[in-house]
């Protein structure tokens, strides 16, 4: 069997291995993957989003550590050191020498450091691994005290103000210093460089161009960086971003021949001067040009992987366009963004007012689009790139014109050559063959199937789009009763006014409802204001923990569960709780949720139960509702010797105002008190993390099946904006989104994302922020507890009893054992049945 | 020849103990019964027990229907019975009794078990 060597395991190398294997099910290749790293190729495009997380896993490449695969031998921290061409083998740092028929080098670039003096001082970092964001991570927290840090970045291009991104995340303000006169040089051009100056400098990172960078020096614990024009910058670290070179030691070190700039020089199909040594990705210099983004390096992969199976292949123009995936700013450049192509002429339209830039670089006819630069709004990037090399569908001048009066550039306007997905290649005329012939009708589906969204994932706002176009639109009905979604319902029921479900569905719907719409509009009827959710007719709309106000059990008893806002309790009503739960013989669990559940109460217990614990001060937990849920606290300021905030008191403001709000899903949320996040704040629909300076929130996250976690959508704001922030994205999330669909999901889905979000909460894009201010306004005043609203009225106390005909008697089908001396359910078998 | 079966009914409730979409459970004679009301002053009456969970629940579930058939659906994991036949719409294998309802001078009867 001939072995095929692997050097490296990046991307590139992964997508050889992977296409390979799906070439050669049987296994004619035996594969021998030698990778530095100590774990399988992850998505570096994506490292920044690593910060979010700190979870490796967040970055795994599905199938990346080949665990089912007999024919590929993945040798995690192993460097390949040496090429011994003529006996065909390669040597590792370990001392193994391994023989190869066929080699691909994939081993990627290193971070350039310019040679500074002070470069390698502790405190200096690179960009480009899990280990490197690790160790600046440990640089970032390890020094305590003296407010706020600080570091720089040195260059200003894409990765450069990733990482400066990736700082401020953790918590450092950021300097970054570009030696060229404009930010990310190699995309922009000059008009789009001095507006993403603006926007990038808003986002607390201070910006020096046209400077070079002299020098490090140490200063105690901190850096000193020297600039060139006098600057000096007192920083806790510096991250070099200055480009990358071609990790090429290996052509080196055994006499191949090198690209004019370094690199493994190789033929448009990826063959070195060795005819059975290969290069791909970012170390190959084709035809003597070197890529340093991956969708070049996956087309070589795939190019070298057609030739190992018996195949050809050669590498095709390829597309350099890039999008920054800088949270707040767009940016984007495509084809010939600088315009050099013989004749080509620009248009450019500067709106200062707006913030945005766009310039569409196009043929001397003005009809076809060769490139372009946008920023401040890159929405149009994804179809504008698809369209490089083809015709415009309208003059220039009207595409760039401000939105509204701009004509639009649909999916439609775009020919089935088109590509798509740049990073996988995926055409538009594939994907919509999956979506007809396949049957993809879902995103996820797309994705699967064609490959197209699963690199950098800019392409899957197009991935919807495409569907829609194609008419597969998943149906939003919210049943067989009503077509509507249930944000359409929503709007229905707010601008009717109808404040009942048999209006409701007598007009807009058909039969007499199920227990999907009917929860779904008794939610809708509550968020408006309707009176107490057991009040007439609303009863019989309620599931059964709705219903009770309590949590149905596998045996038919319910759960208790008092709101103990932000987890803070006297003594006394803790002592409250433990004679209630004695009293009425009832399990008790502290939860997940920073309070505490008392199992087994029977129906007709309910009543009894909360008329001692509302006697007590206690409200309902609303643990049976979609509903706010907790928001928990760390202890924040108050005690801990590290927090900046008192979390425990804005966690009970926030519970306070928001209990009782009635929502598409279950609500939670949780206040730290500084960045060490000892609350979880940010695996919550809505999560705030107090700085130095005030509060940062973050949305969209959660536990549960899928966990996510929250994104940041404002920083460092203070109390009241926090607040009137939270009431808009609550407002807008429960008018919106679908039955049960949590707050991230919703946010996925939602069109332009976080950004747009942003937009309508913020920058009040909709014009609604007043309106959604009053809601909750409205909300916050006529909160009632209702239990308390239950123990008042005879008649809905009426209807916590076990039989109709025998109030009382207990359920006789529950049954309890002890386990560690406390009660728990036996389910009994379905009793015999006389008839 | 005629057969004539002799039923025995037993008042469980005035009507208006039960509203319209909604349920009751009564006792009789040590077996659950769950009661339903629909408009048009349609009654319905099914085994309290849910089948599907082991729990005597079915007369805290959603009324509603299914195609046009009046189901209720368990409160516990939602599968839905027709109130008529007690058949599970959501498992073929799966059935609770019905028992027949009436209403007598405001007083709803449910057959003796
Ligand atoms: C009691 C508790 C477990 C415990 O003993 O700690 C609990 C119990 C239940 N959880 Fe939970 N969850 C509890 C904390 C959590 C947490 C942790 C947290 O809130 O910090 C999570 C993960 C965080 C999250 O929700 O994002 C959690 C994720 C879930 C999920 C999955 C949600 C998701 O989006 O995937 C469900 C299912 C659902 O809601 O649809 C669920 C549903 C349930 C239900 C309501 C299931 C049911 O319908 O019967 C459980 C019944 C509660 C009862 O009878 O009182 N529970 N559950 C916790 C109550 C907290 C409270 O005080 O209110
Ligand atoms: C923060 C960041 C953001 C990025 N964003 C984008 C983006 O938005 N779009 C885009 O297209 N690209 C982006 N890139 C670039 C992209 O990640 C690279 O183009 C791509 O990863 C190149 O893949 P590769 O496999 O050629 O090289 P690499 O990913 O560098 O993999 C090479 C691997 O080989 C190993 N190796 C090297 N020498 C040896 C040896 N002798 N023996 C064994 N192993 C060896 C290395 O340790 C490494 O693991 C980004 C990069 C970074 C760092
Ligand atoms: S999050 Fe901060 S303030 Fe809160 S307990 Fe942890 S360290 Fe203390
Ligand atoms: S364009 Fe990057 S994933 Fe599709």
């Amino acid at each position: 069997m001939p072995t095929l060597v692997v050097a490296g395991h990046g991307m590139v190398a992964h997508r050889l291995v992977e296409a390979v294997r799906a070439e050669d099910p049987s296994g004619n290749w035996h594969i021998v993957v030698l990778s530095e790293e100590p774990r399988p190729a992850y998505d570096r495009v994506a490292l920044t989003s690593y910060v979010d997380t700190w979870d490796p896993a967040s970055l795994a490449l599905p199938g990346s550590d080949y665990a089912d695969d007999s024919f590929v031998d993945l040798r995690l921290g192993e460097l390949a050191v040496s090429v011994d061409r003529a006996a065909k083998t390669v040597t590792t740092a370990s001392g193994a020498v391994v023989a190869y028929d066929a080699l691909v080098l994939a081993t990627g670039s290193r971070p350039f450091v310019p040679p500074v003096p002070g470069h390698d001082l502790p405190g200096c970092f690179v960009y480009r691994t899990i280990e490197d964001l690790d160790a600046i991570r440990a640089a970032a927290v390890d020094k305590p005290g003296r407010g706020r840090r600080s570091a720089v970045v040195i260059g200003g291009g894409l990765l450069g103000l990733e990482a400066a991104k990736a700082l401020r995340d953790m918590g450092l303000s950021p300097h970054v210093v570009e030696m060229a006169p404009r930010l990310m040089p190699l995309q922009v051009d000059e008009g789009g460089g001095s507006l993403l100056r603006r926007l990038i400098t808003n986002l607390d990172v201070t910006v020096h161009t046209g400077t070079s960078t002299d020098a490090i020096e140490a200063d105690g614990s901190r850096l000193l960086a020297k600039l060139g024009n006098g600057t000096e910058l007192d920083v806790d670290l510096v991250v070099f971003s200055a480009g990358v070179r071609p990790r090429d030691d290996l052509a080196r070190q055994s006499g191949l021949e090198l690209g004019p700039r370094g690199g493994v020089l190789t033929d448009l199909s990826c063959r070195t001067s060795d005819p059975s040594i290969y290069a791909i990705g970012e170390c190959a210099a084709v035809d003597g040009r070197v890529y340093g983004i991956v969708a070049p390096g996956y087309a070589m992969a795939e190019i070298v992987a057609a030739q190992l199976t018996g195949g050809a292949g050669e590498f095709p123009e390829p597309d350099t366009s890039t999008k920054l995936k800088l949270m707040g700013v767009d940016v984007a450049s495509f084809g010939d963004a600088h315009a050099t192509t013989e004749g080509a002429l620009e248009v450019a339209v500067n709106d200062a007012v707006a913030g945005t830039y766009k310039k569409l670089v196009v043929t001397d006819d003005g009809k076809t689009l060769l490139g372009g630069v946008l920023v401040g709004d890159a929405t149009e990037y994804n179809t504008l790139r698809a369209l490089v090399g083809r015709p415009l569908p309208a003059e220039p001048g009207a595409i760039l014109a401000p939105a509204g009066g701009g004509a639009a550039v649909g999916v439609d306007a775009l020919p089935d050559a088109a590509q798509i997905c740049s990073c996988n290649a995926v055409s538009k005329g594939a994907i919509t063959r999956a979506i007809h012939e396949d049957g993809c009708d879902s995103v996820p589906k797309l994705k699967a199937c064609t490959r197209a969204g699963t690199a950098c994932g800019s392409c899957v706002p197009l991935l919807g789009k495409l569907l829609s176009a194609a008419g597969v639109e998943q149906s939003k009905a919210v049943c067989e009763h009503f077509p509507q979604s249930r944000a359409e319902l929503f709007e229905i029921v707010q601008a009717t006014r109808i404040t009942t479900f048999s209006e409701l569905i007598a007009r807009y719907g058909t039969g007499s409802g199920c227990a999907l719409c009917k929860p779904a509009v008794a939610s809708i009827l509550a968020t408006l204001g309707n009176g107490h959710v057991l009040g007439g007719e609303q009863m019989t709309l309620q599931d059964t923990n709705d219903r009770y106000l309590a949590n149905l059990q596998r045996n038919g008893t319910y759960s208790v569960v008092p709101r103990i806002p932000g987890g803070e309790i006297t003594p006394d009503k803790l002592i409250v709780i433990g004679e209630v739960a004695r009293d009425f013989g009832l399990y008790t669990k502290i939860t997940g949720g920073q309070r505490i559940d008392l199992f087994g109460a029977t129906v007709d217990q309910l009543p009894q139960i909360w008329r001692r614990l509302v006697d007590a001060g206690f409200e309902s937990g609303h643990a049976y509702g979609k509903a706010l849920r907790t928001v928990k606290s760390c202890v924040g300021s108050t005690w801990c010797r590290y927090g900046v905030q008192d979390s425990v008191g804005l966690a009970i403001e926030l519970e306070l105002r928001y209990r009782g709000l009635r929502s598409p899903h279950k609500l939670k949320s949780a206040v730290s008190g500084c960045a060490r996040e000892c609350a979880e704040a940010r695996s919550k629909d809505f999560g705030i993390i107090a700085t130095e300076n005030g509060w940062n929130l973050y949305v969209g996250g959660n536990g549960g099946t899928t966990p996510r976690h929250a994104d940041l959508l404002v920083s460092d704001v203070d109390t009241e904006t926090l607040i009137r922030t939270i009431d808009r994205f609550l407002m807008f999330y429960v008018r919106t989104a679908d039955r049960l669909q949590r707050t991230a999901p919703w946010i996925e889905e939602m069109e332009g994302g976080l950004d747009h979000l942003r937009a309508v909460i913020v920058d009040d894009s909709l014009g609604i922020c007043e309106d959604l201010d009053a809601a909750m306004a409205k909300h916050v005043d006529n909160y009632a507890d209702e239990w308390k609203g239950v123990l008042e009225d005879p008649e809905k106390l009426a209807r916590f009893t076990s039989f109709v005909n025998a109030p009382g008697t207990p359920d006789p089908a529950i049954s309890f054992r002890s386990e560690r001396e406390q009660k728990v359910p036996v389910m009994l078998g379905v009793p015999e049945v006389r008839r | 020849m005629t057969t004539s079966i002799e039923r025995t009914w037993t008042a469980v409730c005035p009507v208006e103990a039960v509203p319209e979409y909604a349920g009751v459970a009564a006792l009789l004679d040590g077996v659950q019964v769950a009661i339903f009301h629909l408009p048009g002053d349609r009654w319905y009456a099914l085994s309290n027990w849910d089948p599907c969970s082991g729990a005597a629940v079915l007369s805290r579930g959603i009324v509603g229907d299914a195609g046009g058939v009046p189901v209720v659906a368990s409160p516990v994991y939602k599968e839905r019975f027709a109130l008529e036949s007690g058949q599970c719409l959501d498992a073929e294998d799966v059935s609770v009794p019905v028992y027949e309802v009436r209403v007598r001078e405001g007083v709803v009867e449910v057959e003796s078990p």
